[in-house]
């Protein structure tokens, strides 16, 4: 892979690799494209990106199967907004214009199968996308993906969860090229009562194994209490569903951001 | 023991139908999907497991069924001589029960404890409820909250027999949105929770574990035809397609005979108020590949991907996609698929009803409304078999609501 084709691979080691210097798990939040609307998402963008290490952008999708209630209620919203796959990309580019912050897309397959996984790439790349990341695309379903994700210069992120045994942590983690994302419960995404990140110890003795690239923990991560308990153990805390409530609930998306960065910190 | 499950050529071992099906689900219930594959690859070979099902759908669900010439509806149609499978006589009223007293079992044999399903028209949710009930596990299962209120009578069924029925907002409130309720749900329980799926739709093993569990549909059929008319293959076999478990059972056992010695083979698609509108489920007419619940598929989505809301008079049709092993027999000529309308369906309900006494469901009556075209153009000496999947009673309070609209509509007309 020369240097240009490794683009978004390069920019997201880079922050993960500056973390890390700074005695930091990577801060990554996530945030629906479109939500709470297309003319209100810049300014909560801006405000994660304010603390991120590298931020998450979902494509709003109707039938997203691995996220819960919180995710699924924001797609339906941005969705109804008028906010498609293009739309998330040029949303996407014009960040990309005000920051360096690496940014990855989640997305569900078949959004990418829709536009054609060749066009879907092209455009991503265009847009400043540095990487993808596929909650329901297990790295051996369709290895073409991730092949045309690379000779866009964009890596990928697949996931792995309490329940994968050490044979598909192998597979899993061979694939990733961004980070890998271990996912800290049997479940879906949501903010959850309590933290239940028990499994989360043994997941990452056994990623560590297996991974080249950082690690990084979601699902369930609400607050600086929670971040700072996954930061003790993976490079990297993603948050999602915490910020979609802190919206709803008409909380400061910067403040939310700013303490839970605060909680990555590794000490 | 006198049951077998039939090995079939598909799918490959990635779970492919060529392009289609494939195991499209977040990473947490891969691991599940291998062991039920390898539980199921094992209790299939099992003398104990296959004499307890072949015990069970003999004495509990009234195997076999019966094949029926219904002659009334052939002279009507005026051509082929046309057999009905009557699925509608097992117990619980529809094909539904073969699979899931399968699939409890195996849940059984693993060790699980609790199973859910999702439901559309209520007859796999009641199906799923009843196996529950016979097997002492517990039972939770996921409807739309439109699907609610048109299967009133099936909800009602289905908690008297000790399930919890958990009403589905999300999305459309129908059966695409309770399947995803309950994929969510394994996601979170997947350790001791079995999930039976009620179609063969889904990842990797489901459409093969569904279509070898409805495959004694054919099977019977190719005995029993040999009985009346001194043949296994009859000329066409139509039955309706949601996802597609009642057609594949009655299919499969045909479907891999050599070109030239298989029947046709037609499943009926919910063409709703007519593919043209866009208000169908015709998912093969009027959808393109795309991936949903886990399997790649012909499916209603729009060009950006997002699933297109499907629409039918029966709640058992009313879903999206339909199964990879399908899509596959569509691609290769295998199987044909036709657009039967909502209004259509009724008719073919209304005719089967008068002429032979017997209420079909209104997914049946589907392929009912088709067989009966198809007949008029073929010759008497030629046999069509319908599968007769289901019984109408879950459908009369709706039917007559829609009978009633239809006639004011008449009159102020
Ligand atoms: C009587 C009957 N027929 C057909 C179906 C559709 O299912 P499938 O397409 O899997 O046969 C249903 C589903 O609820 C049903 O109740």
């Amino acid at each position: 892979m020369t240097a240009v084709h490794a683009r978004g691979v390069a920019r997201i080691h880079a922050a993960f690799d500056r973390a890390r210097d700074e005695n930091r798990a990577a801060f990554i939040p996530f945030m629906t494209a479109g939500f709470p609307n297309q003319q209100d998402f810049p300014a909560v963008a801006d405000a994660l990106l304010a603390h991120a290490d590298v931020m998450e952008v979902g494509i709003p999708y109707s039938d997203p199967l691995g996220d819960g209630p919180t995710v699924q209620r924001a797609s339906e919203v941005a969705l109804a907004g008028g906010t498609s796959t293009r739309r998330t990309l040029q949303l996407i580019a014009d960040l990309r214009a005000r920051h360096d912050t690496p940014i990855v897309v989640m997305t569900y397959v078949n959004p990418i199968y829709a536009v054609g996984p060749r066009e879907f790439m092209r455009l991503a790349a265009e847009a400043g996308v540095d990487g993808l990341i596929l909650p329901d695309l297990p790295p051996d379903q369709d290895l073409e993906i991730a092949d045309l994700a690379a000779e866009h210069g964009m890596a990928v992120t697949f996931l792995i969860a309490p329940t994968s045994t050490p044979e598909r942590v192998e597979l899993v983690a061979g694939a990733c090229t961004g980070f890998l994302y271990a996912v800290s419960v049997t479940g879906v995404t949501g903010a959850r009562e309590g933290s239940a990140l028990g499994e989360v110890p043994a997941m990452l003795a056994l990623a560590r194994q297996y991974a080249r690239v950082p690690v990084a923990v979601g699902f369930g991560v609400k607050d600086a209490a929670t971040a700072r308990t996954v930061a003790q153990l993976a490079d990297g805390v993603v948050v999602g569903s915490a910020f979609i409530n802190a919206i709803q609930g008409g909380q400061d998306v910067g403040a939310l951001a700013a303490s839970i960065a605060q909680g990555c910190r590794k000490d | 023991m006198t049951l077998h499950l039939p090995a079939y050529p598909m799918p490959d071992d990635r779970g492919r139908y060529g392009r289609f099906g494939g195991r499209y689900v977040p990473e947490t219930l891969i691991p599940a999907l291998d062991e039920l594959d390898r539980a199921y690859q094992t209790a299939k070979q099992d003398p104990a497991f296959l004499t307890e099902l072949d015990r069970l759908l003999r004495e509990y669900v009234n195997r076999p069924s019966p094949l029926y010439l219904a002659q009334r509806l052939t002279e009507h149609a005026g051509g082929a001589k046309i057999y009905l499978k009557r699925e509608d006589f097992n117990y619980t009223g529809a094909h539904k029960i073969n699979n899931c007293l399968a699939q409890a079992l195996l849940a059984v044999r693993m060790g699980k404890k609790r199973v859910i399903a999702e439901t559309g028209a209520g007859q796999h949710g009641v199906a799923s409820a009843t196996a529950a009930a016979l097997l002492g596990l517990d039972c939770v299962v996921y409807m739309g909250a439109e699907d609610i209120r048109r299967q009133e009578l099936n909800v009602f069924r289905m908690r008297l027999l000790g399930a919890e029925v958990r009403e589905v907002t999300s999305g459309t409130s129908t059966l695409k949105d309770a399947t995803n309720e309950a994929i969510r749900d394994w996601v979170t329980n997947v350790r001791d929770t079995f999930y039976i799926l009620g179609s063969v739709v889904g990842p990797h093993p489901y459409p093969a574990m569904v279509r070898d569990f409805q495959s004694v549909i054919g099977e019977e059929t190719k005995w029993q035809l040999q009985a009346v008319e001194g043949r296994e293959v009859p000329d066409a076999i139509v039955a309706c397609v949601g996802g597609g478990s009642n057609a594949i059972g009655i299919f499969a056992p045909y479907a891999y005979l050599p070109d030239g010695e298989r029947p046709r083979l037609i499943g009926t698609e919910a063409a709703g108020e007519g593919v043209e509108t866009g208000r169908h489920a015709a998912s093969v007419a009027g959808g393109r590949v795309g991936v949903l619940h886990g399997s790649m598929m012909y499916l209603l989505n729009d060009d950006e991907g997002q699933i297109v809301p499907p629409h039918s008079i029966s709640a058992g049709l009313d879903y999206p996609g339909i199964g990879p092993e399908h899509c596959l027999y569509a691609t290769t000529g295998v199987a044909e698929y036709v657009p039967v309308t909502d209004a259509q369906a009724l008719e073919g309900l209304q005719l089967c009803t008068r002429l032979e006494g017997i209420i079909p469901a209104l997914e049946s009556a589907h392929a009912i409304y088709h067989a009966l075209q198809l007949a008029a153009t073929m010759r008497p000496d030629q046999v069509i078999v319908v599968n007769l999947s289901g019984r109408g009673d879950k459908d009369v309070a709706e039917v007559a609501r829609l009978l009633r609209a239809e006639q004011a509509a008449e009159v102020s007309a």
